[in-house]
């Protein structure tokens, strides 16, 4: 890591040496049976430097020498982004844990042990359910190292199971599935199991909805898959910046249902998404971005923030290029009403589990339309089966600024959000019916 | 370092093995405005082993090529974990050869300044139109060179470069937001990305011209669909239906998807072919060392054939098609598309809306995705057709449905196919694979449509 830092720092006034070593095993099932054992090894180098007042950056997958990085970042400086910030010192870093030493201890026996029983759970209750799914480990070693002196490492593990099951039906086809993900091991998959039944319970009827304006659930994988993107994309410090946000220059401004609360937070332990520190050396923290409705903040890098006149976050996040804002864990704070008594209050309406494409809409503007690939028709306030073919279509920024309820119970959605359940009173759905 | 991959995998207690090693650089340059967002240049070195015991494989994949054996050694103990009995794979002759880059204005001979010149004029004929508020490009291009050798004694060398570019323009009036954008790409021609001024310009105007479009009414339509929007049909709502590892293990969706199926009507035929050359999706040998070839899909309606892994065959005991691809050195290969396309037809354009009294004309690409028989993808650009004939601009629409139902709505095929090379697909966690799509224009009748 060092000869990287001095090899750059021959040539530039400041560098920035990011390496990832990252041992993934994933356990691959299909067809309801083991098919595949995977290990994956990689160790990735990120230089950047600061010279004649610009980002030079360049990434080495594998062993690239420390020269030949430099030389390439070096290459980059002429078109490189003007630097408007400079690399933070040594700071200190809130005590935030990632790493569960249990996680690797797994054996793989055990990880295909704990799929073969998720899906023998699955297909007692649906017999003829086919799924195929993931059981995966993998630990990461993160370091950081800058030209003002901070030194950051830490350890993160990641476990994760995701299994989905296709049922040909009708002549149709029904997808389900469901996932977690923790810094601990995943061996208790009750959850998953729940809810995939449930999903199986509500579609075991197809039936059909008028096209017109109607109540519309969201459940917390539904949020995930169709109102997330554009929230994320506003929230964004890049898009705050460039004046694309649709939310820039709206702080303290009421955009949103006085119910609805929004924040990013990076310290919750063992989450995925948190970490002591962000990819650039900033201490993690809560951040929060919509408080009973008033827009509160949005997420900064140290680029991005000096441009906003403002402080990082500490939401530099990567990719496989330079840094950028970026959510670790989005939080949507929950409501009082059970979601069964929310389906109580509808007489005709969606239930929309998840949706596909919905992120294909004008992100900025906040739109979407989505195909409903898992949904459910409620009537008298139950569910009485699913529907297909059906678009839902809306503007985020109206559904989140007059909602009709949020639920009290709330959920993880694939480790990196945690949300209620969310009615909005009235949104059209499009469908061709049965 | 053909004998050292070749003894690497000697004397394992697998099926089969194979070492495939990589070396790439890429380059990548990004604008959000006239701002330089992200400029990267990226080196790696890597590889991976297989290996197969009965029906069941493991694999490794590392940065450091060194330790082959053990690496073999350690995926083949992976593979007898699997522990599974059965297991087919189609045979195919061993290959020895060599395949330069396919070249014709190699991008790795422009100097970045001459490449950053060209994107900022784009960027200042975009950033100069009246109302529009910012502007993105992504440019990229690469070169990787792929070693390939299998146990049954096989050893390839293959080389590509790609180039592509995205432009997208931002036009803003109080709080409506509208974008449009152009993606293009090309297999290891520089030429394409070049000579754009013209469509940077229309696209900033229409970018802004829809922005008092009004909105599409939720419902079902007559939809033509242009050439690139159809191709992305095609690959979307079809392609990945094709490709056998979706079904080669569930017998009712290998009876869903059953050769000699009508699907569509007499009209409708479609392909898909790495052997096609010059496009993103062609090449000489999939990452599994077989030959690539054109196979029909659809022909005159009905299904007659689809896409195959050497596993996929073997276990639906048809032949190999070419079609196992892997995105990188971090993944296995799994069967993906290459260049998939409808054959033209004879109808014109003319002919295909003179009776349409109410209608869609949606054009080019914005996005794209599928759930085996559900589709849902967008247009970047959309009309009315009124009484016939091309009426106003609306703002985009999303067209979504049953590919089997909205197959068998084709009812007119044109007769000007063109091909798309902007698209880059993904599946499995491996994106973006270079690809093209292609069709002439297409008329389907009851489409769902969605205003967005």
């Amino acid at each position: 890591m060092y000869d990287y830092l001095s090899s750059a720092r021959k040539v530039a006034e400041e560098a920035e040496v990011f390496i990832v070593h990252a041992r993934r095993t994933p356990v691959h099932f299909e067809a309801n049976q083991l098919k595949q054992v995977q290990t994956k090894e990689s160790t990735t180098v990120a230089l950047r430097i600061i010279k004649d007042g610009r980002i030079g950056f360049a990434v080495g997958n594998g062993s690239i020498p420390p020269e030949k990085l430099t030389a390439m970042a070096v290459e980059t400086v002429p078109f490189g982004p003007e630097a408007d910030f400079e690399f933070p010192p040594a700071g200190i870093y809130p005590p935030v844990n990632v790493f569960d030493a249990g996680v690797d201890e797994v054996p793989i026996e055990k990880m295909a042990e704990v799929g073969l029983d998720l899906i023998e759970k699955l297909r007692e209750h649906t017999p003829d359910v086919t799924c195929e799914g993931n059981v995966s480990k993998q630990v990461s070693e993160i370091s950081l190292t800058n030209s003002r002196g901070v030194e950051a490492s830490y350890q993160r593990s990641v476990f994760s199971v995701n299994v989905e099951g296709v049922l040909v039906r009708e002549g149709g086809l029904l997808f389900v599935g469901d996932g977690e993900s923790s810094c601990r091991p995943v061996t208790d998959c009750s959850g998953i199991a729940r809810n995939i039944i449930r999903q199986l319970e509500y579609a075991r009827v197809l039936t059909r909805l008028d096209s017109k304006t109607m109540p519309v659930v969201f459940t917390p994988n539904g949020i995930a898959s169709t109102l997330i993107a554009p929230l994320g994309v506003a929230f964004n410090g890049k898009r705050v910046v460039d004046g694309s946000s649709p939310l820039k220059g709206r702080q303290g401004e009421k955009v949103f249902d006085s119910r609805f609360n929004l924040w990013d937070d990076a310290t919750l332990p063992f989450q995925p998404g948190s970490c002591p520190c962000d990819d650039e050396g900033v201490p993690s923290q809560r951040t929060p971005l919509v408080e009973n409705g008033e827009v509160r903040g949005f997420l900064f890098d140290l680029q991005t923030a000096r441009q906003a006149g403002t402080k990082s976050t500490g939401s530099g996040r990567r990719g496989g290029g330079l840094p950028g804002p970026g959510s670790s864990s989005l939080i949507i704070g929950e409501g009082v009403e059970l979601f069964e008594d929310i389906l109580k209050q509808i007489d005709e309406g969606l239930v929309v589990e998840f949706t596909m494409g919905a992120e294909q809409g004008n992100l900025l503007g906040g739109d979407f339309a989505g195909n409903v690939m898992l949904g459910f028709a409620v009537r008298k306030g139950e569910v009485v089966g699913r529907v297909k073919d059906t678009v839902v279509s809306g503007n985020v920024y109206q559904i989140l600024g007059n909602i009709g309820a949020l639920s009290r119970e709330s959920r993880w959605v694939g480790g990196f959000l945690r949300t209620p359940y969310i009615l909005c009173p009235g949104l059209p759905v499009a469908s061709k019916g049965v | 370092m053909r004998d050292r991959l070749t003894e690497a995998l000697k004397g394992h207690q697998a099926d089969y093995a194979e070492i495939r090693l990589e070396t790439g650089e890429v380059s990548h340059i990004t604008y959000r405005g006239r701002r330089v967002d992200e400029i990267i240049r990226a080196a790696s070195t890597g590889g991976n082993v297989r290996a197969r015991v009965g029906g069941g494989w493991g694999f490794v994949s590392f940065n450091e090529v060194d330790g082959l054996r053990d690496r073999t050694a350690l995926a083949v103990r992976q593979a007898r974990l699997v522990n599974r009995q059965e297991g087919h794979f189609a045979p195919v002759e061993p290959v020895v050869d060599s395949v330069p880059p396919e070249v014709r204005k190699d991008p790795r001979d422009i100097p970045f300044a001459s490449k950053k010149k060209l994107l900022d004029e784009y960027n200042e004929i975009i950033l100069g139109t009246p109302k529009i508020q910012t502007s993105s490009i992504a440019y990229t291009d690469s070169f990787k060179k792929v070693t390939f050798v299998s146990s049954e004694g096989s050893f390839i060398e293959q080389s590509r470069v790609d180039v592509t570019l995205r432009i997208s323009a931002v036009a803003r009036e109080g709080n409506e937001v509208q974008q449009a954008s152009i993606s293009l790409g090309s297999k290891g021609d520089f030429g394409v990305v070049e000579g754009l001024h013209r469509r940077v310009g229309e696209l900033a105007r229409r970018a802004v011209e829809m922005l008092s479009a009004p909105k599409v009414r939720n419902g079902e339509y007559t939809v033509i669909l242009d050439p690139v929007l159809a191709g992305v049909f095609t690959h979307e709502a079809f392609g990945h239906l094709s490709e056998s590892d979706h079904i080669y293990e569930n017998e009712k969706l290998r009876q869903m998807m059953v050769l000699g199926r009508k699907f569509g009507g007499n009209l409708l035929n479609i392909v898909d072919g790495a052997v096609i050359p010059g496009l993103r999706g062609s090449y000489k040998y999939d990452d599994e060392g077989v030959p690539a070839q054109k196979t029909y899909l659809i022909r005159e309606g009905y299904l007659v054939g689809r896409l195959h892994s050497r596993e996929t065959a073997g276990v639906m005991n048809e032949k190999p098609t070419g079609n196992a691809r892997a995105v990188g050195y971090l993944f296995p290969p799994i069967v993906r598309m290459t260049n998939t396309y409808i054959e033209p037809g004879e109808v014109s354009f003319d002919d295909m809306i003179s009776d349409i009294r109410l209608g869609i004309y949606a054009r080019d690409w914005y996005g794209g995705t599928t759930s085996l028989e559900m589709f849902t993808f967008s247009a970047g650009e959309a009309y009315m057709i009124r009484d016939g004939k091309v009426a106003e601009l609306v703002r985009p629409v999303t067209l979504s449905g049953n590919v089997f139902t909205t197959l068998a709505n084709i009812d007119a095929v044109g007769n000007d196919l063109e091909m798309n090379q902007g698209g880059g697909c993904g599946k499995a966690d491996q994106a973006p694979l270079p690809v093209s799509n292609g069709s002439p224009h297409i008329r389907i009748r009851r489409c769902l449509v969605g205003g967005r």
